[in-house]
Formats: structure tokens, C-alpha cells, sequence
């Protein structure tokens, strides 16, 4: 942090006082040296593990287009802070917009702050990306023209896992009893699993929703015992779902645990032996391209432990941002807007590039079904998963995961 | 067959019960003794998991749970010395604050020292998978972590009943001010009693790490569990925080079986109608300092 003396501080506040009174406040903002951007994640509570995470990628984020020129030869000065619960989330992000001076927002990983962010975004008319929330409703019926949403959506994690499980044999005919997330989150991830298991015969004969404080989950597991599924799946979010994990290995049910989501952090987090089963991933830090690398290395080198996906996820919007706005010569809301909507492609250092869809403002992108990797495989502590095939295979179009016009009811006023 | 899964989650409850007492006792006995509520037993707590699951890393599991609480009860010593008791004649709001302060801090430091993402931990082998008795199943891991606190809950007593280092102790609960008359310093029993305390918690910590999450928010998650079960049994009485304890664990288990949505809330919803017929919880005695 820069130290001002007193003396300059008042030299200072006699100026901008002085250039107030002249009318020229609108001549100061527009010679700012700096270009602010507001970022918000959780790094206390259920999904804090995963957001400090998040909170690191961006500041390397910033830092290296700092280092390259900053945009349009200004530096960048990001605000990075805990938004803790949506209505702290809505009233920093308010505060960011409103008398920060923030160019545009992003941020999150609860789905329930990104809405109420998403509607403080629509209110000041200032785009805000949506880098972690995962929930359907945000880029459906809850979309607006301001809001983009960079990770994939609950019913691209139900089908990059459902296809593997479909070709294990895991689905049709088989009882799934599921653990839910009682939240904006996990609704929307059951809603999208029951669309799932309806359309390959499979039966759901339990469903239990559970609250995001809960760390103990004994009472619950007696309860799969008693359903004796055949498939339990997890549609926990954050902590909950490490948790959940440790608790099942703990007590050794003999039947298998998949889940519909699951952050590299919470894996991590699981402990040797703890995890099992399949999961969908948006990106992991073994993917093999050299941008994905040189990101890795130059993370693994600042922070002295590999990227977690948030990591990755927070890092590539801000550096998507940047070049945007290079390219564009602006930081204007509305140019960002109809330069994402020309649907324009970008590097997401992944085998295919990305872009946001035009209609409802999603990145379409890979995703990964992963398993564990038995122990005496792995490098190191981090190297415990083995990814699946990207979906869809090269030969389909990205889309085909995503879901269509017709199930995805976004209308963005103009 | 219902009473029978039923029956399983009362003693899946006792269970449960079984290891949030380790954490209420000390918070307990400090009160009893201190008169200062310490909300920073939670930091104890964590910090006891974080340092077993650092010596389980060069000695294994079985050293970790007996070192870390041991560790963390010198700490427990420093703590005593050079912070709470200033405070035990003071204003219990005083207290209050100066150990939710001291909360912070610490889980501010153990991000710090060990990074905000979580620690990872397991299970030993052994301890792994769950027993099944007639129609009963159990968790191996949580039996062993039943004994470990009938066993402590055991000796606790008997320290404080059977020996002349738990006379002292109680008479200094019931009439400090006779114990002085008597020319004994209560000085050295308090220290000892926070070690106690603290060292409980951080045994607490050191068995729940392979099956919770790891993270520098943990003491303050197990805290508010723990203040309701000291709440529950009332304020200073040992069977007080052990009949709560189990209260606890049971009603919580009971209700997810019928009533899931409202599992987290029956606790408190417990302690509420607890408080309203009888403000001095369970088996707890007036503490004529709060009244």
C-alpha cells in the first residue's frame, strides 16, 4: 500500500476540492490513473476453502497484465474481498460499482450471492462475470444482459458425469438415492439429476436435503442404509461435500458414491483414501497445453501449491476481460456487452477455445468427468484424479452439453 | 422395522453426543472454576487438529492424538497465565470479548501459518468401515472415539472427586473466598484446570480431523455446538454438560429421521425450550455472578 504524508493528503484534498467547486469533477475521474475492477468470492464460511482459491488466481491475474502494460497502458487496481452471504455480496458489489468506481465486476462461486450480484450489476448497468456459480436459474430464467457466467452449468455436470456412468453401466435401471445442497445451488442440481435419471430409466428412491452448516453426517447416512440404493449421489456444494466424503469412507458402505459436482479443492481437501467414484471438472491442473502449463507453473511458483479450479476459472475472466477492453480501446459496459455477443472466441487454455453463447451469456467450453487415482499412482498430494475424455468428443459441437433454447428459459430485456 | 432404525439413530446420537462433549467439559470447567467463558476454546480445538494432522505426517495417528493435546495444553498454560487471568474477577463481559477476540486472532494466525485451503487427513486403515451388530451399525472409528471419552470422562471425574486436587477445585467453585481464608492459592488449579480444559479440546480436534474438513473456521463452528451444549446441561455442572451432550446428539439425530429440513435448527430449538421452563439449564445451580 502506497503511504501518502499528511501534507499530501491535504495538498491533495484542497486540490480535488478546489476542482470540484470549478466544475471539473468529470476531468479528474477521467484522467484516474488506474483502472478498477471489483472482485468478490467467499473466503469464510462453506465455500471459503474454494474461494481463497479463487482470490489468488485473479490477483496473479491482475498482477501479470500489470507486468505486460496494464489496459490501455493503465494499471489495473483490483479489489478483491470475502462477500461472505448474498446480501454482503450485493451490498459490496453496490459499493464497488457505485463509490469505488469499479469499470466491471466479478467474482462468486455461491449461486445465491451471484444472483443478488447479477441484479446490483442490471441495476447500475456495469457487466458483471460470474466466474463460479454453477446453478441452471442464473443464465435461465434469472438472466439479464449485464451478467455473463464463465463456469459450466449444473446440467453440463449432470451430463459430463451421467455419460461416463452410462458407459459403466451405472444408470439404467439402478436406484440413486441423493444428498442435496438446500440451497438456490442444489435445487437447481437436483432439478437437472431428476431430468437426467428420467430420461435413462433410472429410479430415484431417496432424496435428502441438507443444510450448508451441516458438518456431521452420520443421521443421514443411517438413512441411505436403511433406502439400500444402489448408486448415492452427491449434490452437495463446498465443504459440505468433503465432508460428506471423509464421513462415507468413514463408514465403508458398499455402495459406490458419485457425485454431480465437486471442486478440485474439496478433493484435495478429502484426504488419501477418502474419495472414490466419478465427478465432473471444468478444468484440473494436469491438462496438457502449454497455456494451462505456464499458468500452472507460474501459480505453483507464486503460491507454492498447484491451481485449483476457482484458481483457474478467476484467472482466465480477468485476463479475457483485459484483452477485451485492449482490443476494444474501451472499458464501456455496453462495448463489452456486444463484443461478447459477437460470439467471439478466446483462448480458456483448453483443447478448444470458448465462448460466450449470445442468448443467455454462457461460456461454452469443455468439461471433464474425472475418477480417483489409486494411490500408488499418484506424484504427489495434488495428482489424485484421473481426467475423462473432454465432452462432448471433438467430433460434436460444444453445445451439445449445453443446455438448448428450449430448456433454457433466458428472455434479456434489451 | 421404523423402531429399529429409530433406536439406531438414538445411538448413533449417543455417539455424537459422546464427542461434542469432549468439547463442552473443558468449556465447562473453565467457567466453573474461572468464571470466564472462553469463547476461544474453538481455537484450541482447531489447533489441536492442525497439529495432529502435522504429526501424523513424521509419526503417525496414534502419536498425533496423544502429542497435539498435550502441545496444545502448554499453550493452554500461556493462555492462562497471561491472559485470563486478568480477568477472573472482572467484568464477564470483559471476558467475553477479550476471548472472542482472541478467536479471531487465532484462526487469523492459523491461516497464516497453514493457508486458508483445508488440511487434508485420514482415517488409519484399521479404524476404517463401520461394525454391524444384530441391526445395529456403528462407525469403527467413532466406537474408538466413544471409549476414548467414556475414558476421559472417567478420569475427569475422578480428579475432581476422588483426589485432594479436585476437593480444592470444587471448593474453590462453591467458596473461593473460604479457600483463601484457608491460605490455599487457587492460582496453580486454575492453570491446571485450563490445561484440562484446553487439552480436551484439542484431543477433540485431533480425533475429528480424519472425519470433518479441516480449516481455519472450524473452532468457531464447533463453538456454538459446544455453548449450547454447556447452555442445555447449565452453566458449571459436569453431568449437566453430559446428559446435554447426549440430548444433543439424540434429538439432532431423531429429528433428521423425520424431520431433515429441521436437523440444524432442533438443537437450538432445544435449547430454547430448555431455557424457557428452566433459565438455569438442566442440572445447572444459580450463579448468584449473573443474577
Amino acid at each position: 500500500m502506497t503511504r501518502y504524508s499528511r501534507r499530501t493528503l491535504l495538498k491533495g484534498g484542497a486540490a480535488f476540492a478546489g476542482a470540484s467547486a470549478l466544475g471539473f469533477p468529470a476531468i479528474v475521474r477521467a484522467q484516474a490513473s488506474t483502472i478498477k475492477i471489483g472482485h468478490v468470492t467467499p473466503l469464510t464460511g462453506f465455500l471459503g476453502a474454494i474461494g481463497s482459491y479463487a482470490q489468488l488466481g485473479v490477483k496473479l491475474a491482475a498482477e501479470e497484465i500489470n507486468q505486460a502494460g496494464g489496459i490501455m497502458g493503465k494499471q489495473i487496481d483490483l479489489m478483491s474481498e470475502d462477500s461472505v452471504n448474498p446480501a454482503t455480496a450485493a451490498t459490496k458489489a453496490q459499493r464497488m460499482l457505485e463509490q469505488d468506481g469499479a469499470v466491471v465486476l466479478l467474482g462468486e462461486i455461491s449461486s445465491a450471492s451471484s444472483l443478488t450480484i447479477m441484479q446490483v450489476a442490471e441495476r447500475n448497468k456495469k457487466v458483471f462475470f460470474s466466474t463460479g456459480a454453477r446453478s441452471d436459474a442464473l443464465r435461465g430464467k434469472s438472466c439479464n444482459r449485464y451478467s455473463f457466467h464463465c463456469d459450466i452449468p449444473n446440467t453440463v455436470m449432470v451430463n459430463a458425469v451421467g455419460t461416463a456412468l452410462l458407459q459403466k453401466g451405472m444408470v439404467k435401471d439402478k436406484k440413486f438415492f441423493t444428498l442435496t445442497a438446500d440451497y438456490i445451488f442444489g435445487h437447481d442440481l437436483l432439478k437437472a439429476a431428476k431430468t437426467f435419471f428420467a430420461a435413462n430409466n433410472a429410479n430415484l428412491i431417496g432424496d435428502e436435503l441438507i443444510a450448508t452448516d451441516v458438518t456431521d453426517f452420520s443421521p443421514y447416512l443411517l438413512k441411505i442404509r436403511q433406502a439400500k440404493p444402489d448408486v448415492v449421489c452427491c449434490n452437495l456444494a463446498g465443504n459440505q461435500v468433503t465432508n460428506l466424503v471423509k464421513q462415507y469412507a468413514e463408514f465403508g458402505f458398499p455402495y459406490p458414491l458419485v457425485g454431480f459436482n465437486l471442486n478440485t479443492g474439496d478433493a484435495w481437501a478429502a484426504g488419501e483414501g477418502n474419495l472414490s467414484g466419478t465427478w465432473p471438472t471444468v478444468w484440473y491442473h494436469t491438462l496438457d497445453n502449454p497455456a494451462s502449463k505456464a499458468f500452472v507453473a507460474a501459480f505453483s511458483k507464486k503460491y507454492g501449491k498447484p491451481p485449483e479450479n476457482h484458481a483457474w476459472i478467476d484467472y482466465i475472466t480477468l485476463k479475457l476481460l483485459a484483452q477485451a477492453m485492449n482490443e476494444l480501446k474501451s472499458t464501456d459496459s455496453e462495448a463489452l456487452i456486444a463484443h461478447f455477443e459477437k460470439q467471439t472466441q478466446f483462448d480458456i487454455m483448453k483443447a478448444r477455445k470458448g465462448y460466450f453463447r449470445n442468448w443467455d451469456h454462457q461460456l461454452v467450453q469443455e468439461a471433464y468427468p474425472f475418477t480417483v487415482k489409486p494411490k500408488n499412482e499418484m506424484k504427489d498430494k495434488w495428482d489424485m484424479l484421473v481426467l475423462g475424455d473432454a465432452v462432448p468428443v471433438p467430433s460434436e459441437p460444444l453445445e451439445k452439453i449445453y443446455p438448448t433454447k428450449a430448456q433454457n428459459p433466458c428472455e434479456m430485456k434489451a | 422395522m421404523q423402531f429399529g432404525f429409530l433406536l439406531e439413530q438414538v445411538v448413533n446420537g449417543l455417539v455424537l453426543g459422546g464427542y461434542y462433549l469432549l468439547i463442552a467439559l473443558g468449556l465447562s470447567l473453565i467457567f466453573s472454576v474461572g468464571g470466564v467463558v472462553n469463547l476461544a476454546h474453538g481455537a484450541f480445538y482447531a489447533l489441536g487438529a492442525y497439529v495432529s494432522v502435522e504429526i501424523t505426517k513424521y509419526l503417525g495417528f496414534g502419536p498425533a492424538v496423544v502429542l497435539s493435546p498435550i502441545a496444545v495444553a502448554m499453550l493452554g498454560i500461556l493462555f492462562e497465565r497471561f491472559i485470563l487471568r486478568r480477568f477472573y474477577t472482572a467484568d464477564p463481559i470483559l471476558s467475553l470479548l477479550v476471548t472472542f477476540g482472541l478467536a479471531m486472532v487465532a484462526e487469523q494466525a492459523i491461516r497464516i501459518v497453514w493457508g486458508a485451503p483445508p488440511l487434508s487427513a485420514s482415517i488409519p486403515p484399521v479404524f476404517r468401515g463401520s461394525v454391524i451388530l444384530g441391526d445395529f451399525l456403528f462407525s469403527r472409528y467413532r466406537l474408538l472415539i466413544l471409549a476414548v471419552v467414556a475414558a476421559i470422562l472417567l478420569a475427569v471425574w475422578l480428579l475432581l472427586h476422588k483426589t485432594s486436587f479436585g476437593r480444592v477445585v470444587r471448593a474453590g467453585i462453591q467458596r473461593p473466598d473460604m479457600v483463601a481464608a484457608l491460605g490455599i492459592r487457587l492460582q496453580p488449579y486454575m492453570t491446571a484446570i485450563v490445561m484440562l480444559g484446553v487439552g480436551m479440546a484439542a484431543m477433540g480436534g485431533a480425533f475429528f480431523a480424519p472425519i470433518t474438513i479441516v480449516h481455519p473456521a472450524m473452532g468457531a463452528e464447533i463453538i456454538t455446538v459446544a455453548f449450547v451444549v454447556v447452555v442445555i446441561g447449565g452453566l458449571g455442572s459436569f453431568w449437566g454438560v453430559v446428559l446435554a451432550a447426549m440430548l444433543v446428539g439424540v434429538v439432532r439425530g431423531i429429528t433428521i429421521h423425520f424431520a431433515p429440513a429441521a436437523g440444524e435448527a432442533s438443537i437450538y430449538i432445544l435449547m430454547f425450550l430448555i431455557l424457557l421452563v428452566r433459565p438455569r439449564g438442566l442440572l445447572g445451580e444459580r450463579i448468584e455472578k449473573f443474577e
